[in-house]
């Protein structure tokens, strides 16, 4: 155990099993983004999912709105050290996008509007962990947030959540995205603190 | 970086406003970084629980020094401990510096516009000293948006940048209270066009300080015509 800091005695939270290490609670929900928010117009909006040449599937705003949606109540955790816990969504389940997409790769990398990307294992995007979203607390999803859509992988340290997202393209290896080529862990458990580099 | 925690020691610490103040911590080894990284510090209380914070330097103090400066938060855990407990001589467990996207050096180039709403100013500051260190030719603008001036940090350290390098050129804007001579308002969106090097000059851009306030800037320099990829943002409190 480390020393003690002389003075510090702290504000223990009633946070139970919940909050993974180095995390502290917090109500707000702080934005971090990298430059601008970009504004994407729903009827500019697709999102795509790239498994190959000539193995692209597409959906516009209105298919993604037809397919299953699914509400979502989970705990979210930045790696700037804050946990939000109970937070609730609504969208579609990453299990509905790949349903037909055929593919080797066991990696994919997410893309945004504006430019941002962040890697993904595709076991971590299936079975239930990861969904497309764009409600947040009954309410359409604020650009600032990352709407209108952003991806929700509430197991991973929220970047990997990414904003304004705008497809996944697959991978055959594990290649860094914008935060991890930048000091950022490539996969980003919480539970293991796996902050950066 | 070092993603393994160090002990660090509180060397120097002094007040830059009523309720922030400015810690220099000591480290075993040689410490480097760039202009706009962050630590996160750890502190640990006699039963064993801790809490980690993560804090723009400030400055760099080579080999072995860097500063902190950090602004108690009326609902803060760590920040009121930082600013009005933690005292010269004490032990910080320290991790990084990290970060490798909201930073600038010299060979970056510019020109090099920098825009701080209140304690968003520190990771500027580190850019704004690494920049008159290196004597960089780089043309420098910084926009400081402040409630008033005794919330100003690093004032006398400004005015001599901003008095002695010709390179440089500072405007403060007051939201509360103004000093003589100046008017108190509202950030417009005029006032950041007019203190902003122009869209056809693509200056390197940096934006720190709250969401509101990154957001509202970011937004009016993209319609003034700024290519968002030359915008870099940070907030605090994210």
């Amino acid at each position: 155990m480390a020393t003690p800091t002389s003075g510090f005695t702290g504000r223990r939270q009633n946070r139970g099993a919940n909050l993974p290490p180095g995390q502290y609670l917090t109500d707000s929900f702080p934005v971090m983004s990298a430059g601008p928010t970009p504004h994407v117009l729903l009827r500019d909006w697709s999102f795509q999912i790239a498994a190959g040449p000539g193995r692209t599937h597409r959906w516009s705003w209105e298919e993604l709105q037809a397919l299953p949606q699914e509400d979502v109540t989970t705990d979210i955790h930045c790696v700037t050290h804050w946990s939000k816990f109970g937070t609730t969504w609504r969208g579609v389940t990453l299990d509905t996008l790949f349903e037909d997409v055929e593919s080797d790769a066991e990696y994919t990398m997410v893309h945004s509007y504006g430019g941002y990307t962040t890697n993904v294992p595709l076991d971590d995007l299936l079975d239930g962990k990861a969904w497309l979203v764009h409600e947040f607390d009954g309410e359409p999803l604020p650009s600032a947030h990352g709407g209108p859509a952003r991806l929700l992988v509430p197991h991973l340290y929220f970047w990997k959540s990414a904003k304004w997202v705008s497809g996944i393209r697959m991978m055959d290896q594990d290649l860094p995205g914008f935060w991890e080529t930048n000091g950022y862990n490539m996969y980003g458990d919480p539970w293991r603190e796996e902050r950066y580099w | 970086m070092r993603r393994t925690w160090q002990t660090a020691q509180v060397s120097a610490a002094r007040p830059e406003t009523a309720d922030a103040r400015t810690i220099r911590l000591r480290f075993p080894e040689p410490v480097t970084g760039t202009a706009g990284q962050h630590v996160d510090l750890r502190l640990t209380a006699e039963d064993g629980y801790q809490a980690v914070r993560s804090y723009s330097v400030a400055a760099w103090v080579p080999p072995y020094e860097l500063e902190v400066t950090v602004e108690e938060l009326d609902d803060g855990e760590v920040s009121p401990f930082l600013v009005g407990v933690l005292a010269v001589g004490d032990d910080l467990e320290v991790r990084g510096p990290v970060g490798g996207w909201f930073t600038w050096t010299p060979d970056n180039g510019g020109p090099l516009q920098l825009i701080a709403g209140g304690s968003g100013v520190v990771p500027l500051m580190a850019m704004l000293r690494s920049h008159s260190e290196s004597r960089s030719a780089v043309p420098a603008r910084l926009l400081y948006s402040v409630r008033s001036p005794a919330s100003m940090f690093y004032g006398g350290e400004l005015a001599v940048i901003g008095q002695e390098n010709s390179q440089v050129r500072l405007d403060i804007a007051y939201s509360r209270e103004a000093p003589e001579g100046a008017t108190a308002g509202r950030l417009t969106h005029e006032a950041v066009t007019a203190s902003c090097f122009p869209p056809e000059d693509a200056p390197a851009i940096y934006i720190c300080g709250s969401t509101g306030f990154v957001e509202a800037v970011s937004s009016w320099l993209v319609e003034d015509g700024h290519e968002p990829a030359r915008i870099r943002t940070e907030r605090y409190g994210g």
